[in-house]
Parts: C-alpha cells; sequence; structure tokens
C-alpha cells in the first residue's frame, strides 16, 4: 500500500508528470490538478450560446455569449471569426463585466425642472411625456417656409447625438422618425 | 493601432512576419512603436508636411508607378490657366473670397470645363459638410477631359503637382514635424521601393486624424501617395481607416448625420433642392460617367422606403416631406444654440457628450440650458448628472436648484440584450444573435424609437395639420414580439435591403432598384445584404473553411465586396499586375470579370469597351476606368472640386499653435469653420502676440484598457481597475523646465479651462527641435470624467471648437496650453485662474481670430483679422 501510495504521490507530482509526459513546458496537462480535472468549463454546460460582435471599438471582433439560468456566464472570443480568429483584447475580455456590471441602470430615472436629486419613473410613463414634449418642441420652433416662401418643414428646437454604437437598424428608425417629425439636428460621434 | 485596436493590429504582426517592415509615426511611443521597424515622433498637427515629404520624394525621384499612373489617375489632365497655386499666393490658391472665408473652385477646374459646372463660392458646401457626401462617390466633374499622355504639359495634374510639393523637402520635413532627414529618408525609401507591380504597400490610420483642421487633407495626402505607387484597390494596399466605435462606419451609410439620408443621399438644402428634379439632378449630375447615374432610383426609392403607399411618382414620391436645411446645423452649432436659448429638447443615445465632445463646458452649459433632455444609455453618464456633478456645480456656473433642464434617464439594453448589424470598419456588417432578454426597464434603441413613433401617431391620429402628415403617412407597420412588443430588427434589415413593392420580394442589389416607385429600399448601398431573403450579415462560415478573402462571413457593402476600386488590381488589359499580386482580372474566354473578391466593375464589360460619346451614367465608363464612383473614372491626384480647402493638400498650421507657419505666410487652413461666440475663445496663435502663454503643444488619444468617454469602461471594474486614474505623460526634460514631479500632480490651463492630472515622467514623449527651437508636446487620455468607478478631469475640456471645413469635424487633437505644477484651484479661484490666462493673452469677448495672415489674397496687411460678421460665420449666412 505504502510504495503504491508513494508511487501513485510521485506520479501525480507535476514536475514528474511535466518531465516525464507530454507537455514538458507544464502549460497544460502536467499542470492540471485533480480539482481542476474535475471541473467542467461553464462554457460546455451553458444553456445556450449567441454568436455575437464585440461592442467597443470598430475592428468587429467575433464573440460567443454563454447564458446560464438567465444570466450571462461567460463572452469569449470566436475562434471561427477571419477577423479576430478568437481574440480579444482586454476590453473585449471584459465584455462580460460589461453586460453584469452592477452599476448598470435597469430603471428608468426622473430630474424634474429645478430638483436636486433623481425620482423614479414608469416606463410607459416616461415614453408618454417625452412625447408630449416632442410635439410640444415642435410645436413651438415648427418652420414651413423661409423668407422666399420655399419650404422648410423642420423644427431647430429638437436634436440628437448617438448612433456610432448602436445597431443599423436602430439608426435607421432612428433617422426616419427624425425626418419624419422635421427635426434635422440628428448627429452622432462620426462628426466627432 | 496596438494600443486602441488590438486584436487588428494582429495582422500587422503577421506582415512583419512575412517580411512586411513597419513604420509607426506618432507624437508619443506606443505599443505600437515597440512593434514596428522605425518609430518617428512627429509634432502634432505637422502630417501634411511628413507625408507632402514622401509626395515629393516620389515624383523628384520618378518612383511612381507610372503605367498605373497614367492609366487609371488625373495625372495627365490638363487644368485651366486661371489655377494659381499656394507657391504663387504665399499659401492660399486661387479663388479664395476673404469675406466668406471660402473659395470659389471655379479656376482649379480641367481646361474646357468652365462651362460645365457653375462658377461660384463653396461656403454653402462647407456649412452642410458636403463633403462627406463623396464617402461613396467623387465630386462632380464633367467625363471629358484633356490629356497629355506625356505628362510634360505644364498645366498637367502631374507637373502641377511637382510644383506645389516642390518645397516639401526633407529639410522642410525636419523643420517642420522635427523628423530627422535620415529617418524621413528611410520612410520614403521603404515606401516606394515596397510598392509596384510585384509589392503594395498599406497606410492605415486611426481616425484622430479626421480630428484636425486640415482633416480631409491629410488623408488626400495620403491617398495621393498610395494613388501615385498604385497601392489602390490591389491587395495589401489601400488606405485603412481604424474607427473607433463598433458600428460607427454603418451610423455614417444609415446616418444619424444632419446632412445626410441613407447611402450618402444628401439632406434637401432649401434653396439648392426646391424640387426633387434638381435634388436628384444634383446627386445624378447628367452628362457624368459613373454609378450615380442611377441615383434617380436610388432617392425614389428611399422615399418609397419611408412612405410607402403615400409615395407615388404625382407627389414626387413625397420628396416635399423631407426638412430642409439652411446651413450649419452640426453638432457644435448645436451646443452653442444651446447656449443661447434656441433648442428645447435633446436626445442622446449611447453617447456621452459632456465628456467625448469638444469644449466639455460648452456641452454642458447647452444641456443646462434645455428644456428637456433625454439620456439613453447602459450607465448614469456624466452628460445625464451635469445637472448635480460636473466640474461646473463647483463653480457656481451651474446651480442645481435654478437648473431647469428635465431629465430623462432611460437605461438601455447591451449588444446582448438585442440582435442587430454593426459595420465595422472595413464595411463589413455583422448580424448579432440575442443572448437574452434585457433586465428590468432596459431596452434597445429599435424599441424606443419604435414606440415613440407609435406613441407620436396616436397622438397625431385626429391632425389635420399639414406638418403631421409626414409623420402620419409613415410607413411604420414593423412586426413584434415577445413581452416587450420588440420589434423585428430583420423586418428593418429587409427594408434597408430594399424589396419589390407589389410582392414584398426582397432585392438582390441596387442594380434592381427602379425609380418609378415600384421598388423601396431603405439604403441603397446596403442592398443585397438581405439578398433571396437570407440574411447575408449572419453568414459565419469559419474563417480557415474558406479563402483568405474570406467572402462568406459576414456581408460587406457594396455588393460583398472587400476591396473597393479592385479593378485596379489588374492593368489596363485586364490581366493581373503581377502573378504575385492577382486579385481580380478579365477572364477571356468566359468573356466575364473574375477573381478572388466580387469584382467592382460591371462583370461582362471587357477592358477594351470604349463608351460613345453622347453615353453617360455607368455607360460612360470604359473598360480601362476603375474608379466606377468618379466623374471621370479616374483617382484624383488633383481635386477640381469637392474638396473645400484646395484642389492639393497644404502644410497649415493648427488653429492653435506656437508656431509661425515655416512653409507660407498663410498661417492656418484659411477655410476652416470657426465659431466667434463668447464661450469659444481660441488661444492666440503666430502672427498674433501672446501664443507664448500657452508655450506648450497637447495632445490626446486612447488607452486600451478605457473607450471613449468612459461610460463603457469606467463603469466596468477591470477595466477600471487596470487605469485607475487620470494622468498626463511629459518628457524629462519639461518635467525639469517646468519642475513637475514624476507620480505628483500637475494642472494644465487653455483659455477654456484648467484639469489636474498626475504627472507620469517618460522617455515616450521627446522634446522636438523645430525650425531652431525645441517644442514640448504632453500626451492624456481622454477617458475620464466625474462618474462610474474611476474619476478624474476630462482632457477634452482643454479644447476649443474649430472644425475641418469639408466635413465639420473639430480639431481635438492638437491644441495649447500652459502646465504648471501642483493640483488646480477649486471653486470660483478656478475661473479666476482661466480670466487671468485669458486676459495675458488678449482673448478679450470681442476678438476674432485672425483668418488669413498672407496678404497675397489681395486683402490688407498681414495679421488682419476676419471680416465676416460674428452673425454670419455663426449661422452660416455667407453664400447660403
Ligand atoms: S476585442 Fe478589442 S479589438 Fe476587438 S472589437 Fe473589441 S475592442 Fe476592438
Amino acid at each position: 500500500m505504502f510504495r503504491l501510495g508513494l508511487r501513485t504521490f510521485i506520479e501525480g507530482w507535476p514536475v514528474y508528470r511535466q518531465l516525464t509526459g507530454t507537455d514538458p513546458l507544464g502549460r497544460g496537462a502536467a499542470a492540471q490538478s485533480a480539482r481542476s480535472a474535475g471541473l467542467t468549463a461553464r462554457t460546455e454546460t451553458a444553456d445556450s450560446m449567441a454568436r455575437s460582435v464585440c461592442p467597443y471599438c470598430a475592428v468587429g471582433c467575433g464573440q460567443r455569449v454563454f447564458v446560464s439560468d438567465g444570466q450571462v456566464t461567460q463572452i469569449e472570443g470566436d475562434p471561427d471569426s477571419p477577423i479576430s480568429r478568437g481574440r480579444l483584447c482586454p476590453k473585449g475580455s471584459a465584455s462580460k463585466s460589461l453586460v453584469t456590471s452592477p452599476l448598470r441602470q435597469t430603471k428608468v430615472r426622473y430630474r424634474r425642472p429645478y430638483s436636486t436629486e433623481w425620482e423614479d419613473l414608469e416606463l410607459d410613463v416616461a415614453l408618454d411625456m417625452i412625447a408630449d414634449r416632442v410635439l410640444a418642441a415642435r410645436d413651438e420652433t415648427w418652420e414651413d417656409v423661409d423668407d422666399a416662401g420655399r419650404p422648410l418643414n423642420r423644427t431647430l428646437g429638437i436634436s440628437s447625438l448617438g448612433g456610432a454604437t448602436l445597431d443599423n437598424e436602430e439608426n435607421y428608425l432612428i433617422k426616419k422618425l427624425f425626418t419624419a417629425m422635421g427635426a434635422l439636428q440628428i448627429e452622432n460621434q462620426a462628426r466627432i | 493601432m496596438a494600443e486602441a485596436h488590438p486584436v487588428g493590429f494582429q495582422w500587422v504582426m503577421e506582415a512583419k512576419k512575412r517580411g512586411a517592415k513597419v513604420f509607426h509615426v506618432d507624437p508619443r511611443f506606443t505599443r505600437t512603436s515597440a512593434l514596428a521597424d522605425t518609430y518617428l515622433p512627429i509634432r502634432a498637427g505637422t502630417d501634411i508636411a511628413l507625408l507632402g515629404g514622401v509626395v515629393r520624394y516620389i515624383l523628384d525621384n520618378e518612383l511612381d508607378f507610372r503605367e498605373y499612373v497614367l492609366a487609371y489617375t488625373n495625372a495627365a489632365t490638363i487644368v485651366s490657366e486661371q489655377f494659381a497655386d499656394t507657391e504663387d499666393l504665399d499659401g492660399l490658391f486661387s479663388g479664395y473670397n476673404p469675406e466668406t472665408g471660402s473659395y470659389d473652385q471655379t479656376s482649379w477646374q480641367y481646361e474646357g470645363h468652365g462651362n460645365h459646372t457653375r462658377a461660384r463660392g463653396t461656403g454653402k458646401e462647407r456649412e452642410t459638410a458636403a463633403g462627406l457626401e463623396h464617402e461613396s462617390h467623387g465630386a462632380p466633374v464633367a467625363a471629358e477631359t484633356h490629356r497629355d499622355e506625356t505628362l510634360r504639359h505644364p498645366r498637367c495634374v502631374y507637373q502641377i503637382l511637382k510644383r506645389h510639393f516642390a518645397r516639401y523637402t526633407p529639410e522642410m520635413v525636419e523643420r517642420v514635424c522635427g523628423i530627422p532627414q535620415e529617418k524621413f529618408l528611410e520612410l520614403a525609401r521603404a515606401w516606394t521601393e515596397n510598392s509596384g507591380r510585384e509589392r503594395t504597400g498599406v497606410l492605415v490610420y486611426s481616425v484622430g486624424w479626421t480630428q484636425h483642421s486640415v482633416g480631409v487633407q491629410y488623408i488626400r495626402t495620403g491617398a495621393i501617395i498610395q494613388t501615385l505607387l498604385g497601392n489602390i484597390g490591389r491587395p495589401g494596399g489601400g488606405i485603412l481607416a481604424l474607427r473607433g466605435h463598433a458600428s460607427i462606419q454603418g451610423s455614417t451609410d444609415i446616418p444619424t448625420l444632419f446632412n445626410l439620408l441613407p447611402g450618402y443621399l444628401p439632406m434637401p438644402h432649401h434653396a439648392e433642392h426646391p424640387t426633387f428634379a434638381r435634388w436628384v439632378d444634383s446627386i445624378r449630375h447628367p452628362g457624368q460617367k459613373g454609378f450615380w447615374g442611377n441615383s434617380r432610383a436610388f432617392a425614389v426609392s428611399l422615399l418609397k422606403a419611408y412612405w410607402g403607399d403615400a409615395a407615388t411618382p404625382e407627389n414626387d414620391f413625397c420628396y416635399g416631406y423631407l426638412p430642409r436645411m439652411t446651413g450649419d446645423h452640426g453638432t457644435y452649432q448645436q451646443v452653442l444654440n444651446m447656449i443661447d436659448g434656441h433648442v428645447k429638447g435633446y436626445f442622446l443615445l449611447g453617447q456621452n457628450p459632456a465628456v467625448g465632445s469638444a469644449h466639455g463646458k460648452a456641452q454642458r452649459l447647452g444641456m443646462a440650458n434645455l428644456d428637456w433632455l433625454v439620456v439613453r444609455d447602459l450607465f448614469m453618464i456624466e452628460s445625464a448628472t451635469f445637472w448635480k456633478n460636473s466640474p461646473e456645480i463647483a463653480t457656481g456656473e451651474i446651480v442645481p436648484e435654478e437648473c431647469r433642464t428635465e431629465v430623462f434617464f432611460l437605461p438601455a439594453a447591451s449588444h446582448v440584450e438585442k440582435e442587430g448589424t454593426f459595420t465595422q470598419t472595413q464595411r463589413l456588417l455583422q448580424w448579432r444573435e440575442k443572448a437574452l432578454d434585457p433586465p428590468g426597464d432596459c431596452r434597445s434603441e429599435l424599441w424606443f424609437f419604435y414606440h415613440l413613433g407609435r406613441v407620436l401617431r396616436e397622438k397625431l391620429a385626429a391632425s389635420t395639420k399639414p406638418r403631421d402628415r409626414a409623420l402620419l403617412d409613415l410607413a411604420w407597420d414593423y412586426p413584434t414580439h415577445g413581452e416587450y412588443a420588440e420589434p423585428s430588427a430583420e423586418a428593418v434589415l429587409k427594408e434597408i435591403n430594399g424589396y419589390e413593392v407589389a410582392t414584398g420580394r426582397p432585392l438582390g442589389g441596387f442594380a434592381e432598384a427602379k425609380d418609378d416607385g415600384s421598388t423601396a429600399i431603405g439604403c441603397w448601398i446596403y442592398s443585397g445584404v438581405y439578398a433571396d431573403g437570407v440574411n447575408q450579415a449572419a453568414r459565419r462560415k469559419p474563417g480557415h473553411e474558406q479563402s483568405w478573402v474570406a467572402p462568406e462571413w459576414g456581408w460587406a457593402w457594396p455588393a460583398n465586396r472587400r476591396t473597393l476600386y479592385n479593378r485596379a488590381s489588374a492593368d489596363p488589359q485586364g490581366r493581373p499586375w503581377s502573378e504575385r499580386k492577382k486579385y481580380v482580372w478579365w477572364d477571356a474566354e468566359k468573356g466575364e470579370w473574375t477573381g478572388y473578391d466580387v469584382p467592382d466593375f460591371e462583370k461582362t464589360k471587357p477592358p477594351t469597351f470604349r463608351p460613345a460619346d453622347d453615353a453617360s451614367g455607368p455607360e460612360a465608363l470604359a473598360g480601362d476606368d476603375p474608379f466606377v464612383m468618379q466623374g471621370d473614372g479616374k483617382a484624383w491626384l488633383y481635386a477640381p472640386r469637392g474638396v473645400l480647402d484646395g484642389p492639393l493638400p497644404t502644410h497649415y498650421e493648427p488653429a492653435e499653435s506656437p508656431m509661425r507657419n515655416p512653409m507660407y505666410g498663410q498661417q492656418a487652413n484659411p477655410t476652416r469653420k470657426v465659431y466667434d461666440h463668447p464661450v469659444n475663445r481660441m488661444n492666440p496663435s503666430p502672427p498674433e502676440e501672446h501664443s507664448d502663454v500657452f508655450p506648450y503643444v497637447f495632445t490626446v488619444s486612447r488607452l486600451t484598457e478605457h473607450h471613449t468617454a468612459g461610460g463603457m469602461s469606467r463603469t466596468v471594474r477591470p477595466l477600471a481597475e487596470l487605469q485607475p486614474e487620470m494622468f498626463v505623460e511629459v518628457s524629462p526634460e519639461l518635467a525639469a523646465q517646468v519642475g513637475l514631479a514624476h507620480l505628483g500632480w500637475a494642472h494644465l490651463v487653455s483659455g477654456r479651462a484648467v484639469i489636474e492630472a498626475r504627472v507620469l515622467v517618460t522617455d515616450r514623449l521627446t522634446p522636438l527641435r523645430v525650425d531652431g527651437r525645441v517644442i514640448h508636446q504632453l500626451w492624456l487620455p481622454y477617458h475620464f470624467g466625474t462618474e462610474g468607478l474611476v474619476t478624474g478631469d476630462s482632457a477634452n475640456d482643454l479644447f476649443g471648437i474649430t472644425l475641418d471645413p469639408n466635413v465639420l469635424i473639430q480639431e481635438s487633437k492638437v491644441g495649447t496650453c500652459d502646465v504648471r505644477p501642483g493640483r488646480r484651484p477649486t471653486g470660483p479661484a478656478l475661473l479666476d485662474l482661466v480670466a487671468e490666462y485669458q486676459r495675458r493673452a488678449g482673448m478679450t469677448a470681442d476678438r476674432r481670430v485672425p483668418i488669413v495672415t498672407t496678404d497675397a489674397a489681395g486683402g490688407d496687411a498681414a495679421g488682419n483679422t476676419d471680416e465676416r460678421s460674428a452673425e454670419a460665420a455663426r449661422d452660416g449666412g455667407g453664400d447660403a
């Protein structure tokens, strides 16, 4: 028992495995402990995996987003992507921390004029209030024609900034709706 | 690139492994410099002098790829004899109007074109950033030109180029940029030796290049080099713009920009485009070569996508519903208008201008003077909390109890909580699958805008006002799904792609666009992304299972073409320039263009094709005209129109510089957009007095660990831990001169703001010997603000607002400042310090920044002030 035990002990010793096994640099199996041998990657047991794209810079690295029990459990590089070949930089690698950050806001916040604090507000109420304000601003600042009677059909009372972090489909609806309401001052980071 | 686009940089390393030489030009030594073969430190704002030096080196030594240049560029084209160069006019071109600060481009035309094009000023183009329309096509020019194929005619483009760049000698490069001559020559030699039939070289820039008062001309200088060397439209060549946001290319193509409609169609101008026909003709330019000849079909199809059944031939497809521009409605003009009380409401959609835009104080004061503000973001950003937590609260310039702005903060869905496409920096659309629902009140922009539109339309349902017709007639029926009634992103993508109105059949590409209202296309350059009813952007065939071009990963506009103008990768007869650089070629047997990529040419038009004399549009393109979106089918070494600050790039000093321009009497870009507004005082530069009050040059850029204004990184623990604090990098020499201690504090002062930062003394920055004096440069990251896990002062607060005239992008990569040891003052004492600097520098409220600094314009003496009235400068009245 003792001999066998010693032998098992020695064979279990990482340096021995490193010198005698197929992993001379000690980066793979040789360095694996019994505990890590018994672990399963959370990517393997995930309920689902979505194929996505990094939300930071415009290189467009491929991401795989793993979800278990309704939570993002891992985001890693997509080895199939001919752009990134599975790599992610520090920002791309932090994507899981981004989407699960405790600092993320999940409730509508409202600041009344002249107030010093935020208040709560229901989402549908907020949407309705914003719609009223859009219509009021539009009415107050509407320009039908210029001095020479040529059409203007617009409001310069409403501005918007943003789009470079959004989807094409979103930018499309933003531009379409603002254009139809006569709001011209629509800009995004591409101007900056 | 290694710092800000690290994963893209792996391809530079691959190329280096295969023998490519890598040169890195940057004011600061970075991780990219560490991995390059040669690093060239440069004085910020002088890139045209450096690249102009390379142009001169090519021309002087006749190292251009002559066959390519003769066949595919306008080198042989003869220019009007009225044209006068900056060599003749001390830094101005002919046609300059000091009253409007803009050029009349008539004298820049090709010979014989005077009658084709109307003579006029370009103030209007500047106000409306018309240069942006050229993202997909060249400026208008008539197809027929006079040429001298020997390139000897004194007025051919080649000779004009030679004269224009004659003074960009290695000595001048050293004098202006601070780059030693040997290093410059090493770059010029390597670039030219690695270009030609057998080899190609690539120019990579990050979009800090666009953030200059001469940003467009930086890129043009690069384009001139790459065209002369035959590096455009060929594998391993080109000019690669590294853009900084996941879909900033997409938000330019499908523009949330004031002056554009989808696919680079111009937003109508009240005076220029009074009728539908005039609008279409201004895009189409009857009589020109190229694919813009079909623009009536693209315009009609867009209006059909917007207004559906209401858009009919009888009502010009609802053209009348479009709002009209009258001048500059860009983001900076808007912000000044907010300060002046003209704007009621403001939406911020995943953008944080309080930190990310130039002149942070102007941004925040503007927000504090609105009726209402809607912020949609993942995190509580500085632009949402300016009313209680901003530098202006500390100074008393914003008082919460007196600030009337009503603020709605609506939490947004993250990139994994919605589906849709991003367009990355190579024009590639990639579809993201949705991983899970967004939490709580978080929603996508698709949800927000769809439902906002729905509510607006419900509220207006009974309206009889003509102004409300455009909203009520809008085609706004998108299928929704799920608990939150999320609209279908795929349905929107199908509309973007375009479909046959009668059957709903998705179009295969923009060639199917019709001008009779039978097709609807949301963005014509994206047509084909939903060909055959298949989401082509969702294709994910693994890279290792396909060719190196990887055409089955995502979808690139236009027509899934990965390299634009790739007809130029073959010689005029259609044969590859070399076996090594084979890409797209003519298959004579099959009678079609073929190759590794989708050919950027009509598939069956043979190289020998010659158009009829009266042809226009695509039919006017010869079989050896590769630049199919240009009015003459040629790449432009010289731009006879369309570039508002000159047909050729010229070195001007930045708007704020400690130096007199060593090359010309004209100090800075004479057409740059300035805003004379009390909040926007620019630091003086020579020949004005007192530039020594702000003796140092500063520049800003990104850290690997942070993203733009920090809203997606200072809020994320691992990233915040990696770069926890605002700092400024200074050279050991500057530290000794000013008395800055490593890891101590310093504060920087400009005519707008004072900010503080921890000091990092490092030889990553080096003093430059420039024009007989030493220039010290400082570097700062621009990610910090008052919210998030890690906070600090915002570098962008230091900048004033001066814009490039072509695209109205601000100069925010170079400015002047003073630096002092220790922390900055707080409260009102901070305002006193800025006021003291303003007083010392003569920056009074009524001072006007001098625009023309040479008497070559025919005006009075050097150093005179701009004649424009403040009002004209502000509303872009000019020649509107
Ligand atoms: S992983 Fe890094 S390099 Fe890749 S897209 Fe994201 S931010 Fe850019």
